[in-house]
């Protein structure tokens, strides 16, 4: 058994103390022939700090494509020559939205805007939208809007979202190689403000940008720092017309190796499977990550590409025998 | 006064004249690789006119909108 997992064994799984920037690093690094007992450790540690069950939580583009900022990977900036239009979605087909997220079991339902932040009409919409879905459907409401002001925080907390997503994306190291338009301390300052407000906060980011396996772990340290409610976990999926159109995909040892590393260095956290999990790991390699340190999944389609059907996802739950997180479990 | 733009053509063509994901001529050229990505993605462009589409997805389903071939659904 490498030492690593020796260690990660007594610290993370015994007193619920997360692995540093140098043991994520170590993990990263495994040879293959470890990957499946860093897994099996990795999910040792979901099941006893955050136990069985998983969060299903459904998104929505509210407002599609036409963004200012330049993430590079991102086939929703204006900026490049994606094919992705500008549209708005209309409050009923928000509504109906939350209710087929909620058909699936879903507890969480994310409103997510292509904005590097919101303006009064954004949130015109998200204050209407959010009453009604609240009105309607049993489900607890979300937000991903980009970059906010202190006003815009509270505001939010006023229409009762009560949980914020605001992916870090990657390392602070690297990610001036994947976004010119603003800055990682920008996004930290609203994630800052987030969880001042009492908003949970949803933090997480996209593996497979063209960081380094050391920026891995720094990545993953500095969203320990954080220490995020959630944290989403993205795959590249290339986009056509963006900067990072051409990359190649994660390869799936990697990315599982990553799940592992990830839960070692946060033994709380939701840790959720977002988008790419189809195109880098396939069905196999996504069971492997429910059994390797993921305890929650976005199910349904994304914001501009689809997913697998959900049933899909809870049929393979159901196989696992790992139950869904029920509405009362979250209030 | 141009009878097309962006490559669109001065008639309408059949059903199919465009890959409705690269949006390049359906009939010439290599797709399957578009055809493979569609199965985890929604048309981007109208497969009658190349026009870029309006599209909405949805956590069931998708919308998309070409402002002359009017709005499919998948
Ligand atoms: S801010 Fe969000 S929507 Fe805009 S380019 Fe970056 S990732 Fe895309
Ligand atoms: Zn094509
Ligand atoms: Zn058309």
């Amino acid at each position: 058994m490498p030492e690593i997992l020796d260690q990660a064994r007594t610290q993370v799984l015994g007193d619920g103390v997360g692995l540093d920037e140098a043991g994520v690093l170590a993990v990263l690094n495994l040879p293959d022939e470890h990957l499946p007992a860093a897994l099996q450790l990795a999910h040792e540690v979901r099941m006893r700090w955050c136990g069985p069950e998983v969060e299903v939580e459904g998104i929505v583009s509210l407002k599609t494509g036409g963004c200012p900022e330049d993430c590079h990977f991102c086939s929703q900036s204006g900026l490049f020559a994606s094919p992705v239009r500008s549209v708005w979605l209309d409050i009923p087909s928000l509504v109906e939205a939350a209710k087929q997220t909620a058909a699936t079991g879903a507890t969480e339902f994310c409103i997510v805007a292509a904005v590097r932040g919101p303006d009064a009409r954004l949130m015109k919409q998200m204050r209407e939208g959010v009453a009604a879905i609240r009105a309607e459907v049993d489900i607890q409401v979300a937000a991903s809007l980009g970059m906010l002001s202190q006003e815009q925080v509270d505001e939010l907390v006023d229409m009762g979202v009560h949980r914020y997503n605001h992916n870090l994306e990657t390392c602070r190291s690297y990610f001036p190689n994947v976004v010119t338009t603003h800055s990682w301390e920008e996004r930290w300052e609203t994630l800052r403000m987030v969880r001042e407000s009492g908003m949970e906060v949803c933090c997480g980011g996209i593996l497979g940008l063209g960081e380094t396996v050391e920026q891995r772990a720094e990545f993953a340290a500095q969203l320990a720092e954080l220490d995020p409610h959630e944290v989403p976990l993205n795959f590249l999926n290339p986009r056509p017309g963006t900067p990072l159109g051409d990359r190649p995909v994660v390869e799936g040892k990697d990315a599982l190796r990553a799940i592992a590393a990830f839960r070692l260095a946060m033994p709380r956290t939701i840790l959720r499977y977002a988008g790419g999990r189809e195109i880098t790991l396939g069905d196999l390699g996504t069971r492997d990550g429910l059994l390797g340190g993921i305890n929650a999944v976005i199910v349904g389609n994304y914001l501009t590409t689809l997913g697998r059907p959900a049933t899909d996802d809870l049929k393979l739950l159901d196989d696992l025998k790992m139950p869904v997180k029920a509405l009362s479990a979250t209030l | 006064m141009t009878t097309s733009d962006a490559g669109h053509p001065a008639h309408p063509a059949a059903p199919g004249a465009w890959c409705d994901r690269c949006g390049e001529p359906a009939g010439t050229g290599d797709h399957p690789a578009c055809r493979a990505s569609r199965e985890l993605e929604p048309p981007r462009y109208c497969a009658h006119c190349r026009r870029r589409m309006k599209v909405q997805v949805l956590p069931v389903g998708w919308s998309a909108v070409c402002v002359a071939h009017g709005e499919i659904r998948g």
